[in-house]
């Protein structure tokens, strides 16, 4: 996220306009390579909640490269026997359908949608809640009053009744699209959360000391606000990839939203709607789209719960200071948001 | 102004402003409402100097009217309770949700507040016995519910305790033999039939809860107040409510609030799988039947239980938190 990297910078700056005679540009890189890609890894690779995610999260990136790369080969009715179960037959490892279809096949086919429709959702729906949650924070006045009644519009009606009206309104089937409708009013409640944390930031000494010197609103909310709330954007990134997954996969699997070839969703609804439910011999074509999702969103969820540490100022102090490894932390607070 | 009147006042101005928008996407809507209604009536044979009349009838709205006035209508319509006819049932829309909303209801409510008093306990236990393995093992079961969709809950119960086992029924709200009354048989057939869906309706949301619990839990122990409560010498039960459960809590509070609009959005899938005959239910129903009259309807009536239902909370939040009836506690 570009954000980040603003964030991280304001130090490097501040640091580097005092002794910028003997810095040189690479001494520059080297510093701000430290501190924002070296340290954090390290931080974040000594928890084993992001080492599990990490992981996790390659297998999908892995998957959606295969498909983009066209290494597996593409789903197609009868091109396997009917209804084998996993790992009966090397050639078709996740088993097949009852028409016959490669479930691995069809898994690998639908992820480069999934993964672009939740990196869509995550963005607009955080991007989206930390601009107006700051603005309106950082202003008060008239702009917060207005931005706070339109936000309040938005919570009051419900996200997935509104998708559905929306869905048949515009089918959407382009990735992207999708994951922005899907989260359209997302932004209302978590936009109303950074408002808060926003306003008790904006009472600390340091910014009021950006005041009096005259800086600029947009740099004050750069530079001092946004580093703040970071770690609870990051968290609320992922709960908002994670609603995607869910509503899009939701409203797949009850044949609301547009199909679009198969789809993790679509998988899910064949096999409910063609004697998955009734028989243990289509039991794993029911089973492998659920892990599918689970997996994705178990992924997400790991690297966010694990992510915490590397916001945790007290674990990064450990690491700045003369030893440069990293116990497991006994105190970690878990800075989960909203759902 | 008071805060209570402030926000009372505030319930109106949501509702038109809710009933505005689905008058927006019903004339938005492709083909619109009225082209394919017009088409249907034509070829079940209405005359077509009959069809204008007919569609007044069925949508509360005069289709060559202009558009203010469309709008005007529509507008007294909903204040009137008058939201058109049903075209794939046949009844008036009013009466389908007056039936489908009690069931949506329940199924909320029942949920959200198991779901919020199992999550606070286990969070609660967790935060004291902090690092301890019930603490290790709450924890990463709560990380794996959290990333489990309430719907594989519904399904993966539905296929184990209903289909396989047998143990509960597959669908509708009660069992068609029954009266409805106050009677012991009907009461049990009820609670029967909800069980399934409100069990995996709160199972989705406990992790969340009790990892959110944990956490405040945590920072409020850490916190001096307690252990100034706890050298004046007040007793444990006093220190663990007053104290600590009470400022753990309340900032999961507001969070239920927005909670409340998620859950109620999710019965829609909800009650599609277990065929639960609640607002959701009707809603996909209308929505596979091209049925725009009863598909607003449902999309309001979601929308003002949602408004009431935060509303209720908010003026309950004022009870817990006195700092909020002293005016906007949060106006700078």
């Amino acid at each position: 996220m570009g954000t980040d990297t603003d964030a991280g910078t304001g130090g490097v700056d501040w640091r580097s306009e005092a002794t910028d005679a003997d810095m040189t540009r690479r001494d520059r890189l080297e510093e701000l390579y430290e501190r924002m890609i070296y340290e954090p890894a390290v931080v974040a690779w000594s928890d084993w909640r992001t080492r599990v995610g990490v992981v996790i999260l390659s297998v999908y990136m892995l998957m959606g490269l295969v498909e983009v790369l066209g290494l597996w080969r593409n789903p197609s009715p009868n091109q396997a026997p009917r209804l084998l179960y996993p790992f009966e037959n090397m050639t078709y490892p996740l088993g097949t359908t009852q028409s016959g279809v490669d479930l691995l096949a069809l898994i690998i086919d639908s992820t480069p949608f999934i993964l672009l429709m939740v990196l869509a959702g995550g963005v607009w729906a955080t991007g989206l809640a930390v601009l107006v949650g700051t603005i309106s924070g950082y202003k008060g006045g008239r702009v917060d009053t207005v931005i706070t009644s339109i936000s309040d519009f938005f919570m009051a009606i419900p996200g997935l009744p509104l998708v559905i009206v929306l869905a048949i309104t515009l089918s959407p089937e382009n990735p992207i699209l999708l994951g922005v409708i899907l989260t359209i009013n997302y932004w209302a409640g978590l936009g109303r959360a950074i408002r808060s944390q926003v306003l008790s930031i904006r009472e600390n000494s340091y910014v009021e000391a950006s005041r009096t010197m005259g800086t600029s609103t947009p740099r004050i909310i750069l530079k001092d606000v946004l580093p703040n709330i970071m770690p609870y954007v990051m968290v609320n990134f992922v709960l908002a990839a994670r609603y995607t997954i869910f509503a899009s996969v939701g409203l797949y699997f009850i044949g609301v939203l547009p199909y679009t070839g198969q789809n993790w969703g679509v998988t899910l609804n064949n096999a409910y709607n063609q004697g998955g439910l009734f028989t243990m011999q289509a039991v794993h074509w029911l089973l492998v789209p659920i892990i599918a999702i689970v997996g994705l969103a178990f992924g997400l969820i790991l690297v966010s719960q694990g992510m915490d540490r590397i916001f945790n100022p007290r674990v990064r102090t450990r690491l700045t200071g003369e030893s440069k490894s990293v116990e497991e932390g006994e105190d970690e607070t878990t800075t989960t948001g909203m759902i | 102004m008071n805060y209570y009147l402030r926000r009372t006042l505030r319930i109106p101005l949501t509702i038109l402003a809710v009933a505005t928008l689905t008058f927006g996407l019903i004339r938005l809507l492709p083909g619109g409402p009225f082209t394919q209604l017009r088409i249907q009536l034509i070829r079940s044979g209405v005359p077509v100097e009959q069809v204008n009349a007919r569609i007044e009838a069925l949508q509360n709205i005069r289709p060559d009217a202009p558009l203010w006035q469309q709008y005007l209508d529509y507008l007294v319509g909903v204040a009137q309770l008058n939201l058109g006819q049903s075209i794939s049932l046949e009844q008036p829309v009013v009466e389908i949700l007056a039936r489908a909303l009690p069931w949506t209801v329940f199924l909320v409510v029942t949920s959200t507040v198991l779901m919020f008093v199992i999550g606070v306990l286990i969070g609660a236990v967790q935060a004291y016995w902090e690092g301890s393995k019930f603490d290790k093992v709450a924890s990463s079961i709560s990380i794996f519910l959290m990333s489990v969709p309430y719907y594989i809950f519904a399904v993966l119960a539905l296929f184990v305790l209903a289909f396989q086992l047998g143990w509960f029924p597959t669908g509708n709200a009660t069992a068609r033999s029954v009266e409805a009354g106050f009677t012991v048989e009907y009461i049990t057939s009820v609670l029967h039939h909800a069980a399934l869906p409100i069990a995996a309706f709160t199972i989705g949301g406990i992790g969340s809860t009790a990892l959110n619990m944990r956490g405040n839990g945590i920072q409020v122990l850490g916190e001096e107040y307690v252990e100034v409560a706890r050298l004046r010498g007040l007793s444990n039960s006093r220190i663990s409510t007053r104290y600590v459960a009470k400022n753990a809590i309340l900032p999961m509070y507001t969070g239920l609030l927005l909670q409340i609009g998620f859950r109620l959005g999710g019965t829609v899938v909800l009650e599609e799988i277990f065929s639960y005959p609640g607002l959701g239910y009707y809603l996909i129903a209308a929505v596979n039947a091209n049925d725009y009259p009863l598909m607003m309807g449902c999309f309001l009536v979601i929308t003002v239980t949602l408004v009431i239902a935060v509303y209720v909370a908010d003026m309950t939040y004022g009870l817990i938190d006195p700092r909020i009836s002293a005016g906007d506690s949060d106006g700078y």
